[in-house]
């Protein structure tokens, strides 16, 4: 049964069942690679990571290592990390600065731009019959920097990265744009990388906006250690969103978010007060981006996830992450912290302070999050487990179509997993870009 | 310089002393008496532990680890940290150390670097040694954590707390869920 992929049997998003299957599956895991990972626009890194002419930043895209980097023109290139001789890494350093990448093997040499430059003894062995040009580093199909995220998919017939975004873009903005709505002007801080034994969907699935699992964050939320704890506050972040209507938003691309709209007329809830002048800073951010937006500051961000892997905290903590797959059971989880790149001294350590205590795998928070994805994969591989699908029944149906095809649910609800298992399922079919970007109405139209 | 400090004859004596605190202490943490080590560390501690890149030989000195005051590390915990941690394994819900589990400090190679003002007469030692900490979770998870360690004692009556923890994991993406445990 598990060796064939039915992805249109697994994905029940009507009824509301998913088979467990493509949570531990090995064939379904070759299958994502193939067919899913070749294809979507996946998050690379940030141009922060690479300020200066040379820099690079070894990322992955889905199982395969690329080579983020910036040439001396400035421009930013994405290209897989194998050399075209032998396949060795070109690239073994987390990061640095280089003018060349060469090969430890045979000592083929790429410039910043990933063109083939040198081959030792070219003339005596290849002259006339090695095409350099055709022998460069495999580029990315495209690339799109984003407000200085950096987005590449290998396919270029995929739709441009907005178009693919759609309206999950406000919601980006959220993350990437300065606290006080001037946009862009993040950096990024550091990267956690880690290893857990779970399916990687269970990690995006929580960024989709699973706010039913809060409780088992229970532990933080009672001993405190927000950014207001040193001054007695209980949670795991400051209450701003108390008074807010939340809003579960599901894309036609399979992105999902959990956002929150401020009342009307509302004003600045005091938060970050275990520091006079980090307070002051957020308090002045937020009215400043309520002067810029007007009434679209009464939105912020809570989490999200954009089709496939990447997930964003957008506020209290404030990273992107991708969940990159190893194998049905086995995830390596990398987060990139943001900050304004232009806050004060005091707010950016203040935040990386709150950031390592609530964030990754040592972080008080998640390590909650990872125990529950590692024995909810492991207790899901049994053969009798296989039969019984996962329920995604909550507010089931409960939801209101918007006009680009997506959904607006304004409860705690699991309508943004059925969308994204619904575009998984697209993907696995080898369905065209049309469908996977358009929804459901391209999929009626399609048929 | 180290390696004459060794030589000297208050050297054995107060190496074994410090040997001995550090072994007690690793004890609490495995006997899971958390507070009793809470009670270990200094008021001011600090407790660091840098994440470790892969970089161009040359550059190890200047980039290979994450440094304290600057961007994102493992851990940059004062005591409140510590005692929210410990406050957190103590609420009974925190499920990724909720069943507790078991954990075993080897301590070894310890050496004193530095001794304030003399090692007749310690009120402040800088040491390094080697750790193993091996952590066995529910019934099949386990994890080896291996790596040098930087310590700081200060003198406090009869015996020392630690000021300065400086924790070296010998791995760069980390091959373990969690970090779940003290070191």
């Amino acid at each position: 049964m598990s060796d064939s992929v039915k992805p249109g049997e697994w994905i029940d998003t009507e009824r509301g069942f998913i088979s467990r299957e493509i949570f531990v599956s090995p064939e379904v895991h070759r299958q994502e690679l193939n067919k899913l990972f070749t294809r979507a626009w996946l998050f690379v890194g940030h141009e922060s990571q690479v300020p200066k002419p040379g820099d690079f930043f070894q990322s992955r895209m889905g199982d395969e290592s690329v080579i983020l980097c910036r040439d001396k023109a400035m421009q930013l290139h994405v290209f897989l990390n194998s050399c075209r001789h032998r396949g060795m890494k070109v690239c073994r350093y987390d990061s640095g600065n280089t003018s060349l990448f060469t090969c430890p093997y045979h000592s083929w040499t790429y410039g910043l731009d990933g063109k083939l430059l040198g081959v030792p003894q070219f003339r005596e062995l290849y002259q006339g019959t090695l095409d350099k040009d055709a022998n460069s580093l495999v580029t990315v199909g495209r690339m799109h920097n984003y407000k200085g995220a950096v987005f590449a998919t290998w396919d270029p017939g995929a739709p441009d990265f907005l178009t693919w975004l759609g309206g999950a873009v406000e919601h980006l903005d959220m993350v990437l744009d300065c606290r006080d709505g001037r946009p862009g002007g993040s950096e990024v801080i550091g990267v956690h990388k880690w290893i857990f034994p779970a399916n990687w969907k269970f990690a995006a699935e929580n960024f989709l906006g699973d706010t039913y699992h809060n409780i088992s964050h229970r532990s933080v939320d009672l001993i405190g250690i927000g950014p207001s704890a040193r001054a007695g506050a209980t949670g795991r972040r400051d209450n701003e969103m108390d008074q807010a209507k939340h809003i579960w938003a599901g894309f036609p691309a399979g992105h999902g978010v959990h956002s929150a709209i401020l009342p009307e007329g509302n004003e600045y809830i005091p938060s970050f007060l275990s520091d006079p002048i980090v307070e002051e800073y957020f308090r002045h951010c937020f009215y400043e981006r309520r002067r810029r937006m007007g009434e679209k500051a009464r939105m912020i961000p809570f989490t999200g996830n954009l089709f496939p892997n990447v997930s964003f905290h957008g506020r209290q903590p404030r990273n992107l992450c991708n969940w990159h797959p190893h194998s049905a059971t086995e995830t390596e989880g990398w987060r990139f912290f943001l900050v304004d790149a232009d806050a004060p001294a005091e707010v950016k350590d203040f935040l990386r302070r709150y950031y390592m205590r609530y964030s990754g795998p040592a972080g008080m928070t998640e390590q909650d999050d990872m125990e529950n994805w590692l024995y909810a994969t492991a207790a899901s591989k049994g053969s009798v487990a296989r039969r019984y699908p996962f329920n995604y029944q909550q507010s089931l149906g409960k939801w209101e179509a918007t006009g680009e095809g997506g959904s607006n649910a304004w409860q705690v609800s699991e309508q943004n997993p059925r969308n994204y298992y619904r575009v998984w399922a697209e993907y696995l079919k080898g369905s065209p870009w049309d469908v996977l970007v358009g929804g459901p109405q391209a999929k009626a139209a399609a048929e | 310089m180290s390696g004459s400090l060794a030589t000297q004859p208050a050297y054995a004596a107060l190496q074994a002393e410090i040997a001995d605190f550090l072994y007690r202490e690793a004890e609490l943490v495995d006997d899971r008496r958390f507070d009793e080590w809470l009670a270990l560390l200094a008021d001011d501690i600090l407790y660091f532990m840098p994440q470790r890149r892969n970089v161009k030989y040359g550059e190890h000195a200047a980039r290979e680890n994450t440094k304290v005051g600057e961007g994102i590390s493992w851990f940059e915990e004062d005591k409140w940290t510590l005692g929210k941690r410990v406050a957190q394994i103590q609420t009974g819900v925190h499920y990724a150390e909720e069943p507790l589990s078991r954990v075993c400090h080897l301590v070894s190679n310890v050496r004193i670097l530095t001794a304030t003002p003399s090692l007749s007469d310690a009120q402040e030692v800088t040491t390094s040694c080697r750790f193993l900490v091996y952590q066995s979770r529910v019934e099949y998870e386990n994890y080896t954590f291996i790596g040098k360690r930087l310590d700081t004692l200060r003198r406090h009556g009869e015996s020392w707390v630690v000021a300065r923890r400086e924790i070296l994991l010998d791995q760069n993406v980390l091959l373990a869920k969690n970090l779940s445990i003290f070191f």
